[in-house]
């Protein structure tokens, strides 16, 4: 399909602009554009055309089952967009006195006294616009407590289990700490005679997501929350796993002080290609002091920012947050009120049915109940028939289906991480299960086809290692390389 | 071509899957068949500067595949003299022949005596099995 | 609840195979210390008509019908109806990111050409798909330039937007960065004052059009910052970029911004979407994810995200960032509304933006409302002494209608009677007029 640049034609426009009769000060000669930006000439039809034809090539929720393991894959409800887009609140400037947002700062309210019952927490920041930004957030958290009782000369380390996502070191390391890795034992909890030769006054804290990306509650939390807190540590709560636990068990009744919300995942804000998300942390009250500045308040009936907050980590991205992530996930969450019980015990239990279903046909490390995901091996397709992990996904395409998360976590060989969400029907859950079968049963008697899929989609597959080697990331217009359609 | 698996009994390595070849006070250094078989086809190589000073056990530098990243260990300390531009230039040359035209580095050894606390072709076997 | 399609029928033959005889076993891992017992205390579930209502009723205490005059990083462009169109195609809507890319051409190839417009707007060779906003971006240069200096001291300019400030110190001591302010002397930056604070920085980031609206002498600001050997970063608007030079063309290694001008709702604050772009040498530095062009296994042209082993996925805690979550289907709505525009739709964008602001500015100081910062040359948004203390000026004006700008005050000492005027092209001369009545 060519690229809108290769539909440009000279002289087309695809919207006027007002023209004032008014002079148009002149711009100084050393400040003015030279060239024009090559951007696309074309009228609106083909405009519109364009970007529909795009969206035909691409998968999305509603264009079928998606379940790709810790993205929390569930169905967007259409009411969200269009309350989000009210003229009150998209045509809101983020900067107006107070008193002309009370409609906007209220809805951060309840959406925060809504997170504050869900986490068992005693304060909220809406701020972070994404989960690992909500990381990054929560570490800062951590070294501005450390400093402010004068030990963050000691407290370097943080403790990270070897089924971590990648997000959690990075996050590390963009705070300034060090990274100290413990293993996952047999059960796929943590490896508590491994965690606590690992623990003591030089550890500031401890990042887990529980369930874990092994799907698994970790059976131990009770243990590692004391270890943690006797050591004078804290624990972060990677929240990426949320949608299994809501009104089951509370990140702060485990012994979680920080605690981000993937608002993306759990709280179907639509994911958009790749974003945007919400990540709001929510603390316990010794870190409320420290958090980003401006805070919600509520001074009676009326509702304000507070700037005033002399001991906050300062700023860690404009304004109070991104609002439509806010108005979409607050009506999810007044659509499910308490039934958001319901909403965690549906996806554990598609998961659980699908386990059940495909623990047979592949490899299944942990002899457990699942949570709301769970994680399969394709280890022995490949040892017996050459068909990996990679091949399984490419092939669960002509089925008809996103594939699940592949090769993560880390201490799964071929892994394949499967979440199917709670708003799947069971005939879904089913057919993606009969599909599974298939293709074990093809590695077994067709591998071919499987190592050439996908053979539906408007692609075969594509070579990443050329698109690594010479990487061409721009149109280059006169100069592009040539090559089919 | 990606070249069929083998440790060549000449070569002294390193656990972190890096090998030597020793040249008098001089060695070449590069990663063994099972460190390209793990990361895949290569796609970048990042040496360190002509000159520089390397330390045994320490990252002199990197190489990609599309999936994964790996730092390069140093078997021995020592100062960077050559860096193979072919492999710069064409980084699967390191999948394809991992001990001969897909060497990484030439060095002038600082402390020779460190030759003594690698690992033979034996030793480095012991080590594979011991992933698998 | 009509999001779950379970019944009753399924809930049974789904617990027989699981071989559980209720959902509550499901849960018996958990240990019963941490078990939530009581119910949910949230008020009880709205259906869509309840929610509408409500979300009506929290909208309509939103003042949004006061003219808005009001700028300081966020601005009432129009957003064309195609915007709203494409982005409620449902493939783009809920898609994911496209780690799996033959499933998500649409959305890769979407990027491919945001990619190549910012370039274009830019002059800069590569760009990445997105960054949460024009302040984190700004964080995430600093943390480039640290690594590919060595150097652990960024400059800013205090004519820069001071959320952008406030976050890159917020981010700085993680990053082991020392962050050092130039000040503006009459509204802009002088670049002698700049070259001398840049001695041994990593970065010089300068605004243009500044915060205040005025048009730096940017490549001179760049050129003392690379007599320093430090990377010259140009916080820059997508809008402006028709009719000012782009800072690819006049020395910059880096261009960063916020997008929302282009193509994005206000919508109290986001989401929007943060741009950042630069010279080809820092490419495998670069935060966040990028796409790449390739061909698949029948030869044919496809699209993919490259360069991966940069982010947290692979390189964990080595990773150029930690970024995951970007704003993808924002920066989309930008590419769709530049589309539209083409290269004279932006231009002239830009020409309305500047010839209701001279209007504005004009007809201001004939009524005794004198700029801050005369004889500065400014794009769409410029600073006025409003004669009293500007909050007093801003509630009169409010007061008739006008919401007429963002007191300088709150951000800049000595200027507490100023008020930051921002005239976009969805601004008329009769609302002009009024504003300058509600002001005077």
């Amino acid at each position: 399909m060519k690229l809108i640049y290769e539909k440009s034609q000279a002289g087309r426009r695809g919207i006027g602009i007002p023209k004032p009769d008014l002079p148009v000060p002149a711009v100084p000669p050393e400040l003015a554009r030279q060239e024009p930006p090559r951007l696309p000439e074309l009228a609106e039809p083909e405009v519109m055309r364009h970007f529909t034809a795009l969206s035909t090539r691409n998968f999305g929720i509603d264009t079928g089952f998606y379940p790709l393991g810790s993205c929390t894959m569930k169905y967007n409800p259409r009411v969200n967009e269009r309350l989000a887009g009210l003229p009150g609140f998209a045509g809101l400037h983020p900067l107006v006195e107070d008193d002309a947002a009370q409609g906007a700062l209220e809805l951060e309210w309840n959406l925060q006294e809504i997170l504050l019952e869900v986490t068992g927490l005693d304060a909220v920041s809406l701020q972070p616009a994404a989960g690992s930004q909500g990381e990054l957030t929560g570490l800062m958290l951590f070294r501005a407590y450390f400093a402010d009782r004068g030990e963050s000369e000691t407290r370097r380390k943080i403790v990270i289990p070897d089924t971590a996502h990648g997000t959690n070191p990075a996050s590390v390391t963009m705070a300034g700490f060090e990274v100290t890795h413990v293993k996952t034992d047999a059960r796929g909890n943590i490896d508590v005679d491994d965690l606590r030769g690992k623990v003591d006054e030089q550890t500031a804290g401890l990042m887990l997501t529980n369930p874990s990306t092994l799907g698994l509650f970790d059976e131990n939390i009770e243990e590692i929350r004391d270890i943690f807190h006797g050591a004078g540590a804290l624990m972060y709560y990677d929240g990426a796993n949320l949608n299994a636990v809501c009104g089951v068990s509370r990140p702060g009744d485990m012994g979680f002080d920080v605690v981000h919300i993937n608002l993306h995942k759990t709280f179907a804000q639509p994911h958009g290609g790749g974003g945007p998300g919400g990540g709001p942390i929510a603390v316990r009250d010794l870190l409320e002091p420290f958090l980003p500045a401006p805070v919600v308040v509520k001074d009676g009936a009326t509702f304000r920012l507070d700037y005033d907050r002399p001991k906050t980590i300062g700023k860690v991205r404009a304004f109070s947050g991104p609002f439509g992530v806010f108005v979409r996930s607050y009506a999810f969450m007044r659509s499910y009120g308490p039934g958001l019980l319901e909403m965690s015990e549906v996806a554990v239990l598609n998961a659980n049915y699908m386990l059940a279903r495909l623990k047979g046909a592949y490899d299944v490390q942990y002899d457990r109940l699942c949570m709301h995901e769970f994680v399969l091996s394709a280890r022995h397709l490949k040892k017996e028939h050459g068909v990996s992990a990679l091949d399984v996904a490419k092939r669960l395409m002509d089925y008809g289906f996103h594939p699940p998360t592949i090769y993560f976590p880390l201490v799964v060989p071929e892994a394949l991480m499967i979440e199917p969400t709670e708003s799947e029907a069971k005939e879904t859950l089913d057919a993606f299960c009969d599909a599974m079968i298939a293709i074990a049963r093809e590695a077994a008697e067709d591998p071919e086809i499987v190592h050439t899929a996908p053979h539906s989609r408007p692609v075969q597959r594509l070579d990443e290692v050329r698109a690594a080697k010479q990487p061409v990331v721009r149109f280059q217009f006169g100069g592009h390389p040539a090559r089919q359609s | 071509m990606t070249a069929s698996e083998s440790y060549p009994d000449d070569l002294l390595y390193h656990a972190e899957h890096d090998w030597a070849r020793i040249d008098g006070d001089e060695a070449v250094l590069g990663v063994t068949w099972y460190a390209q078989d793990a990361l895949g086809e290569l796609v970048h190589y990042e040496p360190p500067a002509l000159g520089a000073t390397i330390g045994k056990d320490a990252s002199y530098g990197e190489v990609e595949s599309v999936k994964a990243v790996s730092d390069l260990i140093s078997p021995l300390s020592g100062e960077v003299l050559e860096i193979n531009q072919k492999v710069v230039d064409a980084p699967e040359t390191v999948n394809e022949d991992p001990y001969g035209d897909g060497w990484l580095i030439r060095i002038r050894m600082s402390s020779p005596d460190e030759r003594e606390q690698l690992l033979d072709r034996a030793g480095y076997a012991r080590v594979l099995e011991a992933e698998a | 609840m009509s999001y779950l399609s379970l019944t009753d029928a399924d809930r049974e033959a789904m617990l027989a195979t699981i071989g559980i005889s209720s959902v509550e076993e499901l849960f018996r891992d958990i240990p019963p210390g941490v078990r939530y017992a009581r119910e949910l205390d949230v008020a009880p579930a709205l259906t869509e008509v309840e929610l509408q209502r409500h979300l009506e009723e929290l909208a309509s205490k939103n003042t949004v019908d006061e003219v808005c005059f009001l700028g300081a990083g966020i601005y009432d462009h129009y957003v064309p109806a195609v915007v709203d169109a494409v982005l409620q195609r449902g493939e783009f809507l809920t898609a994911y990111t496209p780690y799996q890319p033959e499933m998500s051409q649409g959305v890769l190839q979407a990027i491919f050409e945001y990619q190549t417009a910012i370039c274009e707007l830019t002059g800069m060779d590569v760009s990445n798909a997105s960054g949460y906003d024009g302040t984190t971006v700004a964080a995430d240069a600093c943390f480039v330039a640290k690594h590919a200096t060595g150097r652990s001291k960024v400059v800013v300019t205090e004519a820069t937007n001071p959320q952008v400030r406030q976050v890159v110190k917020t981010y700085a001591p993680g990053f082991g960065l020392e962050v050092v302010e130039v000040p503006h002397e009459g509204g802009t930056t002088d670049p002698d004052r700049v070259r001398d604070a840049a001695e041994g920085a990593a970065a010089v980031i300068f605004q243009q059009p500044n915060f205040f609206g005025i048009l730096e002498h940017a490549p001179e600001l760049a050129a003392a910052a690379n007599d320093a050997e430090a990377m010259p970063i140009a916080h820059v608007d997508l809008v402006s970029l028709g009719v000012l030079e782009a800072p690819g063309n006049y020395g910059c290694a880096m261009a960063i911004g916020e997008g929302q001008s282009a193509g994005n709702a206000m919508s109290y604050g986001g989401p929007h979407y943060g741009f950042l772009a630069a010279r080809s040498d820092y490419i495998r530095r670069l935060p966040g994810r990028i796409v790449g062009e390739t061909v698949d296994a029948a030869g044919d042209r496809g699209y993919v995200l490259t360069l991966q082993t940069r982010e947290q996925h692979i390189r964990r805690e080595k990773a150029t960032s930690n970024i995951t979550t970007n704003q993808t289907l924002l920066a989309l709505a930008g590419l769709v509304h530049l589309s539209l525009l083409g290269p004279q739709g932006l231009r002239e964008l830009g020409e309305t933006c500047m010839a209701l602001a001279g209007y504005a500015q004009g007809r201001l100081a004939a009524a005794g409302l004198e700029p801050v910062f005369p004889e500065k040359a400014t794009f769409k948004e410029f600073a006025v002494h409003t004669g009293r203390n500007a909050r007093e000026a801003l509630g009169a004006a409010r007061a008739q209608g006008i919401y007429a700008g963002y007191p300088l005050g709150r951000d800049y000492p000595g200027l507490d009677d100023a008020l930051l005027v921002a005239v976009t092209e969805k601004r008329t001369v009769e609302e002009i007029d009024r504003l300058v009545e509600a002001l005077s």
